[in-house]
């Protein structure tokens, strides 16, 4: 962890918080990234006292509105909004008036009007927040959008590895799976390059574009491989994305079980890893799937700090939309 | 706006001797004290504090950081701190807290740092210990140790710097000719 005694003003970031919401990673600076870092490690310790709770957003009003399922983001957002003393009201689509039609700029509106400083919007379709970010003087947070972005889990994912490898600078970040629909794996590749990882894009062919990564190709810091063995040689982290059942129907991939032989985390295949290398994966997981359930529950799994970290680090980006900041 | 350096490592040096004596007296000993010292500056006072007791008493005396950034009554004025910190405590149930900061100004700070020392325990009691007083209270705070008393303009600006946090020392006074305006 992080000491205090260790910071010194001249490392802390200069720059403060400017923007009014989180739609997604690509936009932010090494900079914002690690403001959010850096306040996230606050974060924890707050997390690791007998009395977890601090009363900064007190008065505030924070609101989930919700239009996919969510077990963890929506309550990992709860519990971050109630440590920071703000109150927190929870709205899925199935149960209000999004279910009678009312459309999401009628709804963003309505819940700017009852008070809300800050809105984490979860939606099926690719840029739904942007739209409502326009529409609304409060903070909205992408709480994942579709196939597009989902930042909060990238900046817990580089928030975990961070805890654990300290500078991420050149170090290699396997990410296996479905990278084609993965809001993760897109959040993620621009966090990572922007602080100078090297990130792999590992899946099937079908399932990796090859478009994805831009630019990023001919600076070498992303690459993309169908070749899962060769690429999780001397990784320092594998990310193991989910994979749906439904990929199959669609004809994205042969089957199941040829998947699994292709591209399944096992511990077989770890060995080839980097010493001490970490799994991560965003949850939920099917095990035996992309993931072998030893792999999953094993030494080198911090999926569960993941879900810890991850308050710390929505708390941290609540204080800096909500209170942090600056002009 | 030009500076003036008010007081130099020596003369630090030797306040910082005379707070910690000051600090022993008061106590009857160093038995039962911790020191709390804010971020960012107070906190390397409040090691050196310590090195001085270690010295005179030869105890070791534990030595926290606070971080008052999530305690301030401007968070959301957009003048909050631009970044936040860990805070590091030991165990206060008890103790003599002696909380240490480098400029006393409004007392807002002092303030926050109360309200972020309770949420770590209960101490028997709190002292405050600054290395400079420069007045204009707004809150009914007073410092139990001062260093040295540098009555100052409204509109001036007192800066400490220190080795640990600025790779150099002193205290500077700033704005004196605005003030004489």
């Amino acid at each position: 962890m992080l000491d205090a005694a260790e910071v010194t003003p001249a490392e802390l970031p200069t720059q403060g918080w400017h923007e009014k919401d989180l739609l997604d990673t690509d936009t932010m600076t090494r900079d914002d990234i690690m403001l959010v870092m850096q306040s996230a490690e606050a974060m924890a310790e707050v997390r690791s006292r007998p009395q977890r709770k601090v009363a900064t957003l007190r008065g505030r009003t924070i609101v989930t509105l919700f239009y996919e399922q969510s077990t963890r983001t929506r309550a990992s957002f709860e519990v971050a909004g109630k440590s920071l003393g703000a109150d927190v009201v929870n709205i899925t689509a199935s149960g209000s008036s999004v279910g009678k039609g009312e459309s999401l700029i009628d709804t963003v509106r309505t819940l700017e009007a009852i008070g809300a400083d800050a809105l984490i919007l979860r939606h099926h379709r690719s840029g739904a927040p942007y739209l409502a970010a326009r529409h609304t003087s409060a903070s909205v947070i992408n709480g994942g959008d579709g196939t597009h972005a989902h930042p909060t889990q990238a900046l817990l994912d580089l928030f975990t590895m961070r805890r654990h490898l300290g500078d991420v600078t050149g170090r290699k970040v396997v990410i296996v799976g479905d990278v084609l629909h993965s809001r993760v794996a897109r959040s993620n590749l621009w966090t990572l390059v922007a602080l100078g990882a090297h990130v792999v894009l590992c899946g099937p062919a079908t399932l990796v574009p090859r478009t994805l990564a831009g630019g990023h190709f001919e600076q070498g810091s992303c690459e993309v491989t169908t070749d899962f063995d060769a690429a999780i040689a001397g990784a320092d982290v594998v990310m193991a994305l989910r994979m749906q059942k439904e990929r199959q129907e669609h004809g994205l991939i042969p089957s199941l079980r040829e998947y699994i032989n292709g591209y399944q985390v096992t511990s077989q295949r770890l060995q080839r890893a980097a010493p001490g290398a970490l799994v991560m994966h965003p949850g939920p997981m099917n095990e035996g799937i992309e993931i072998a359930p030893e792999v999953a529950h094993g030494l080198r799994s911090v999926v569960e700090e993941q879900v810890a970290n991850g308050v710390a680090v929505r708390m941290a980006i609540l204080y800096l939309l909500i209170a942090g900041r600056h002009g | 706006m030009s500076e003036t350096l008010h007081l130099g490592p020596d003369e630090i040096g030797r306040m910082i001797r005379r707070l910690a004596h000051e600090i022993i007296e008061n106590n009857r000993g160093a038995e039962g004290l911790v020191l709390a010292g804010m971020l960012a500056r107070g906190f390397p006072i409040a090691r050196r504090l310590a090195a001085e007791i270690a010295k005179f008493e030869r105890i070791e005396t534990p030595v926290g950081s606070l971080d008052i950034g999530l305690y301030r009554d401007d968070v959301s004025r957009r003048t909050a701190p631009i970044s936040l910190r860990p805070s590091a405590m030991p165990d206060i149930d008890g103790a003599t807290v002696v909380l240490v900061d480098d400029v006393l100004f409004t007392g807002r700070s002092v303030r926050a740092a109360l309200d972020a020392l309770l949420d770590f325990g209960r101490p028997a009691r709190v002292r405050l210990a600054v290395l400079v007083d420069r007045g204009h209270r707004e809150l009914p705070i007073r410092p139990d140790f001062v260093g040295k008393n540098i009555p100052t303009a409204l509109v001036q600006s007192v800066d400490v710097r220190l080795l640990e946090t600025d790779g150099e020392e002193g205290v500077y006074v700033s704005g004196e000719e605005a003030a004489r305006a």
